[in-house]
């Protein structure tokens, strides 16, 4: 984690300063009234207002592709649909399944395309930030998706479901020991942890490799020393590939968040088969 | 803010509440959305299409089962015509035979009926041709005989008397021989 925190500053020979996580998080927009202390910077920033715009972009887009609802669709309502059932049919029935899968795809669908628009701006020019590469926003959505299926659980099986969870069946007494303080740091204490991270920090990653490649691409192009400008064309080449493979782990990293939720749920929903 | 920023560059794992607060904020107000409209006008639209496709395939059965028993009574018809047909074929048949029977019959009692006519004409000619004969014959007879005894015999009613005894006693002469020849 303090290796994420990269120097602020690196000096090399020719003055190259490559950009750290700080560039990530642009000066407010809106600064008002002063932070209190490290948790609340009361300002709004760029990375508040992707958000709200991702919210309008999504809202907007599925209001109008499900309002006609004809039979024949058009080319938006056909989108619509296809990007709905996807949610609805790959994710939602095939892993929760059974009747009561149709109550969780709201979630589902909402997390889904939510991420998935968030992290395509990454790769949006002038947008250019993934919203989930701040901590904040990664944290709130696996905070809900674990108030949620721990919901889910406590109000499916009761408060036993506390030990459904941690307690598996078919171990020997003997072993329970070990299995049950395992069973309790993996369910309840890792796992909300790694949904938010594995998020967030793919995201960062990225960002900061392109981030990385464009800022060396300016420097080599304007230091003036021909054979760095040469290189910079390698690194522009490099940097188009690596934008590339952002933009795969971007739609990746909503579906394997989106399909990590749906497996918990369905995980609470019969604790007491597994 | 300048510190808020500092630290958080410091460990980029330290969350912004403001940033936490929108991201709850706007999932919540997107949800809203999803559940207030998106989702009912999908599944709606889903049901829909379900239902007109299994409604097209009721119809497409329907009229399966209608062509199929439209085909039933054309040849049930079929094959009542093909009997009809037959039916008027053997009572033509019939009817002409009858026809061909009749006309037969009537044939021969016409052959039979002209035959007793000519018969009955002929036995008439006969009979008229046999008195013709006998006058003519006792004219001639007398004629002859007159010239040979040179006698005349001109008076009618003497000569008629002997002609007719003359041809009597031929006719008991004759018949006398026939009863011979009978016996």
């Amino acid at each position: 984690m303090i290796a994420l925190a990269l120097p602020a500053q690196t000096t090399t020979e020719e003055g190259f300063v490559p950009p750290s996580v700080e560039d990530a998080h642009h000066p407010d927009i809106l600064p008002w009234g002063d932070p209190y202390g490290v948790w609340f910077d009361p300002g709004f920033g760029k990375q508040m207002l992707m958000i709200i715009l991702s919210v309008i972009l999504i809202g907007t887009f599925f209001y109008i592709a499900s309002r006609k609802g004809q039979l024949v669709p058009g080319k938006m309502q056909f989108l619509g649909e296809a990007a709905y059932g996807f949610v609805r049919n790959s994710i939602g029935k095939d892993i929760i399944g059974g009747r009561d899968f149709m109550k969780y795809v709201p979630w589902l669908f909402t997390a889904f395309f939510f991420i998935l628009v968030n992290n395509i701006f990454g790769a949006v020019p002038v947008l250019q930030l993934p919203s989930f590469s701040h901590p904040a926003s990664a944290y709130a959505i696996a905070a809900i998706f674990y108030i949620l299926w721990i919901a889910v659980g406590l109000k499916k099986h009761g408060l036993r479901y506390l030990k459904l969870s941690v307690v598996p069946s078919g171990v020997p007494w003997y072993i329970m020991p070990l299995v049950v303080p395992i069973e309790i740091i993996s369910n309840f204490l890792v796992r909300p942890v790694t949904h938010s991270l594995r998020l967030f920090a793919t995201m960062l990653a990225g960002h900061l490799i392109v981030m990385l490649a464009g800022s060396a691409i300016e420097f080599m192009t304007l230091s003036g020393n021909i054979l760095l400008q040469g290189t910079g064309v390698l690194v522009l080449g490099g940097a188009v590939a690596m934008y590339m493979l952002e933009a795969l782990i971007m739609v990746l990293q909503a579906y394997v968040f989106t399909l990590l939720a749906a497996i918990y749920i369905e995980g609470a929903l019969h604790a007491d088969a597994h | 803010m300048g510190s808020a920023v500092i630290i958080a560059a410091e460990n980029p794992l330290f969350p912004n509440i403001w940033e936490l607060l929108v991201t709850v904020a706007g999932f919540a107000v997107l949800m809203y959305i999803v559940i207030k409209f998106v989702m009912p006008a999908f599944e709606k639209t889903f049901a829909e299409r379900t239902e007109a496709i299994e409604g097209g395939i009721a119809k497409a059965e329907a009229a399966q089962a209608e062509a199929n028993a439209a085909r039933e009574e054309y040849k049930q018809q079929l094959v009542d015509a093909r009997t009809e047909a037959n039916r008027i074929r053997e009572e033509a048949r019939a009817e002409g035979a009858q026809i061909l029977a009749e006309l037969k019959e009537k044939a021969v009692a016409e052959a039979n009926r002209i035959s007793a006519q000519a018969e009955a004409q002929i036995e008439a000619d006969r009979q008229a041709a046999a008195v013709s004969l006998r006058a003519d014959v006792g004219t001639l007879a007398t004629d002859l005989a007159s010239r040979i005894v040179g006698e005349s015999l001109a008076d009618d009613a003497r000569s008629a008397r002997v002609v007719d005894r003359f041809l009597a006693d031929l006719e008991a002469q004759s018949a006398t021989q026939s009863a011979g020849a009978a016996k």
